[in-house]
C-alpha cells in the first residue's frame, strides 16, 4: 500500500539513525532554513574546496521525511563536484514533482523519496535540505568553482 | 466552573440529524473509508442551508448591494443588510451599524490596526497581547507599532496553558492603550477570562479587542455584557462561507476611527484633493463586498440559533472531555487545560515519538483529517518547546465514534513506526 512506499525501511532507518547529523564548527559554508508551514528546521554545514564538496553534515528537527531526506542527502553529495551536486539537486526536485523516474545508479537510496510524490504538501519537507545545501553553496563563489582571477 | 451553569439546561444536539445536513460528511476517501473531519478550528464544514442560501442568492437575487434602483438591487441590499442584523443580534451588538462586514478575523484585526491604532497611538503607548495569540492577532500590531512608535507587550502563559494573571498588573498600566486578546486559543483551547481582562483594561483606560475567530462559533457571546470594544468574527469557522465575517466595534470608536480601504461606497463626497466618508458601517466597506458570502453567513447564524448556542457549547464540552480522556489514555501529551469546561474543542497533542506531520499523513490514510503544524501559534510552540503539534478540533457534527476512529488510527501510527 501507499504508506509502505513512503515510509520505506530506508526512510525510517535514516530518520531513526541519521547519518552525518552533527555540527561542523569549522565548516566554511553553512546555512539554516525552516519550513514555516510546519516548523521543520535544518542547518547544513559544507566543507567544499576548489569546486568539490568534501563533506556535508546537518542538524535539525522535524518530520521523518525532512530529516531522512537531509541524512540521505549528506551521504549522496559528499565527494561530488559542486556541478554534480547542483545537477543531482535538480533531478531530486524533478523526481519529487513527479516528472522523473529516477535512475537508481545515480540516486541510490534517494529513490526512496519518490513515494513522497503522492503527498504534495510534504514535498516541501523533502526538498528543504536541498534548498539549504544549494543556498550554502551559492553563498560562496569559490566553492562553486568560479575562478578568483 | 461550568460556563453554562447559570443558564437553562440546553436541549442536547441531535448530532445524527445535524450530520444529515452536511453533504460532505457523507463522502468517503479513495479507499472507501468514511471521512472523519477533525479540523473545524481551521474551517468548519457547511450545511445545505448555507450552501443553498448562497446559491439561491446567485440564482434569484444577485445584484450589487446599495447601488441600483431596481428590484434585484433592492433584494440584494435587503438580504445583505438582513445578514448584518442577524450577526449583530448573534453577538449581542446594540445595533446593526456596529457590525462591519469583512472577509474574516484577519481583515477585521488589520482594519482596527490601520484605522484605529495608526490614528491614535504614539510613542510611549503600549499594546498588550498574550503569548497565546494567533499570528493574525500579532503581526497587524507589529506593523502598526512600527508606524506609530508604540510598543508591544505580551502576557505570558502558565505551564497549564492559562494566561498568567499573576503578572497582569505589571503588564497592564496607564501606558496600555489596547489589549488584544483571543477569546479562545486555537491551539491550546484556553478560554481566557474575558470579562476580568476587559474590566481591568478599562480601569487603566485601555480598549479591548477580542479575537473571536474560535470563540464566536463555539460559545454564546454578548459583546454588550462583556463591554468589549471590538470583536473580530470569522464566518467560515461558524458554518458560513469562506470570506464571510465581520468586526463589531462600539459606535463611538467606529465613528472616531479613520477610514480603512478607500474606494466606492465608503465615501460621502469626493473632490480633487479630499473626500468625506460615508456613515458607519459603510465608511469601512469599500468596493463591492462579499455579498453572497455574508448572506450565506446569515443562514449559518439561523442554523446555529436553531440549535441553540448553549447546546452547541454543551456538545463541545462533552466531546472535548471524551477526546482528552481517550488521548491521555492512549499515551498522548495534551497541551492546554485538560478541563473541558474552561476550554474549547481545539485539542493539540503529541503522540509518543511520532512527529505531527508523519502522524497527520498516517491518520489521513485512515480517513481521519487532523491538522499538524504550528497552527499560526509559533509563540505557543516555543513556550512548550515543540516544533509543531497535532491538533484535532470538534464542532456540532462530530461524534464520540469519530473520537474513537482517531484513537484507533493512532494505533496504526505505532505500527508504521514499529513500536
Amino acid at each position: 500500500m501507499a504508506l509502505d512506499e513512503i515510509y520505506k525501511e530506508v526512510i525510517l532507518d535514516h530518520y531513526k539513525s541519521p547519518r552525518n547529523k552533527r555540527e561542523m564548527a569549522d565548516a566554511p559554508l553553512t546555512c539554516s532554513k525552516n519550513n514555516p508551514l510546519c516548523g521543520d528546521e535544518i542547518t547544513v554545514y559544507v566543507n567544499a574546496e576548489a569546486g568539490k564538496v568534501l563533506e556535508v553534515s546537518f542538524v535539525g528537527q522535524g518530520c521523518s521525511i525532512s530529516q531522512a531526506s537531509a541524512s540521505m542527502m549528506t551521504e549522496s553529495v559528499s565527494g561530488k563536484t559542486v556541478e554534480e551536486v547542483e545537477r543531482l539537486a535538480t533531478e531530486v526536485r524533478t523526481m519529487l514533482a513527479g516528472d522523473l523516474e529516477p535512475d537508481e545508479d545515480v540516486f541510490g537510496e534517494l529513490v526512496a523519496l519518490k513515494g513522497v510524490v503522492k503527498y504534495p504538501v510534504r514535498v516541501k519537507c523533502a526538498v528543504l535540505a536541498w534548498d539549504v545545501l544549494q543556498e550554502a553553496l551559492a553563498s560562496d563563489g569559490a566553492a562553486a568553482g568560479s575562478s578568483p582571477h | 466552573m461550568a460556563v453554562t451553569q447559570d443558564r437553562p439546561t440546553a436541549t442536547p444536539l441531535d448530532v445524527a440529524r445535524i450530520r444529515a445536513d452536511f453533504p460532505i460528511l457523507g463522502r468517503t476517501t479513495p479507499d472507501g473509508l468514511p471521512l472523519v473531519y477533525l479540523d473545524s478550528a481551521a474551517t468548519s464544514q457547511k450545511p445545505n442551508q448555507v450552501i443553498d442560501a448562497e446559491a439561491d442568492f446567485y440564482r434569484h437575487h444577485n445584484a450589487n448591494a446599495h447601488r441600483g434602483l431596481y428590484l434585484l438591487a433592492e433584494e440584494a441590499t435587503d438580504l445583505y443588510e438582513g445578514a448584518r442584523a442577524k450577526l449583530a443580534r448573534f453577538v449581542g451588538a446594540p445595533q446593526p451599524e456596529t457590525i462591519i462586514f469583512t472577509r474574516g478575523t484577519t481583515e477585521s484585526t488589520n482594519l482596527v490596526a490601520h484605522a484605529w491604532a495608526r490614528r491614535f497611538l504614539e510613542e510611549g503607548d503600549e499594546i498588550l497581547l498574550t503569548d497565546m495569540e494567533h499570528h493574525s492577532n500579532i503581526v497587524p500590531w507589529q506593523l502598526a507599532v512600527r508606524d506609530t512608535g508604540a510598543t508591544l507587550r505580551y502576557l505570558p502563559i502558565t505551564d497549564d496553558g492559562l494566561l498568567d494573571l499573576s503578572v497582569l498588573d505589571q503588564h497592564l498600566t496607564d501606558r496600555t492603550k489596547l489589549v488584544a486578546v483571543t477569546g479562545m486559543s486555537n491551539s491550546l483551547g484556553t478560554l481566557p477570562p474575558l470579562k476580568q481582562l476587559i474590566d481591568a483594561a478599562h480601569a487603566v483606560g485601555a480598549l479591548v479587542l477580542v479575537d473571536g475567530a474560535q470563540l464566536v462559533p463555539h460559545v454564546p457571546v454578548d459583546v454588550t455584557e462583556l463591554d468589549a470594544d471590538f470583536l473580530t468574527i470569522s464566518g467560515h469557522k461558524m458554518l458560513g462561507p469562506t470570506a464571510s465575517g465581520g468586526l463589531y466595534g462600539k459606535l463611538e470608536h467606529l465613528e472616531a476611527m479613520d477610514a480603512f480601504l478607500g474606494g466606492g461606497h465608503m465615501i460621502d463626497e469626493v473632490f480633487h484633493d479630499r473626500s468625506t466618508w460615508n456613515a458607519v458601517p459603510f465608511k469601512f466597506e469599500a468596493g463591492t463586498m462579499n455579498i453572497a458570502q455574508e448572506v450565506g453567513l446569515g443562514a449559518a447564524i439561523d442554523y446555529l440559533e436553531a440549535l441553540g448556542m448553549d447546546a452547541v457549547r454543551q456538545h463541545e464540552i462533552e466531546i472535548t472531555t471524551y477526546a482528552i480522556e481517550r488521548l491521555l489514555e492512549a499515551g498522548a501529551t495534551v497541551y492546554g487545560p485538560h478541563d473541558a469546561t474552561v476550554r474549547g474543542g481545539a485539542v493539540s497533542f503529541w503522540y509518543k515519538d511520532v512527529h505531527p506531520h508523519d502522524l497527520a499523513t498516517i491518520l489521513n490514510e485512515e480517513g481521519v483529517a487532523i491538522r499538524a503544524g504550528h497552527h499560526c501559534n509559533q509563540l505557543v510552540m516555543r513556550r512548550y518547546a515543540v516544533p509543531a503539534t497535532a491538533r484535532a478540533s470538534f464542532y456540532v457534527y462530530n461524534t464520540a465514534d469519530e473520537v474513537d476512529a482517531l484513537i484507533d488510527a493512532l494505533a496504526k501510527a505505532e505500527g508504521v513506526f514499529g513500536f
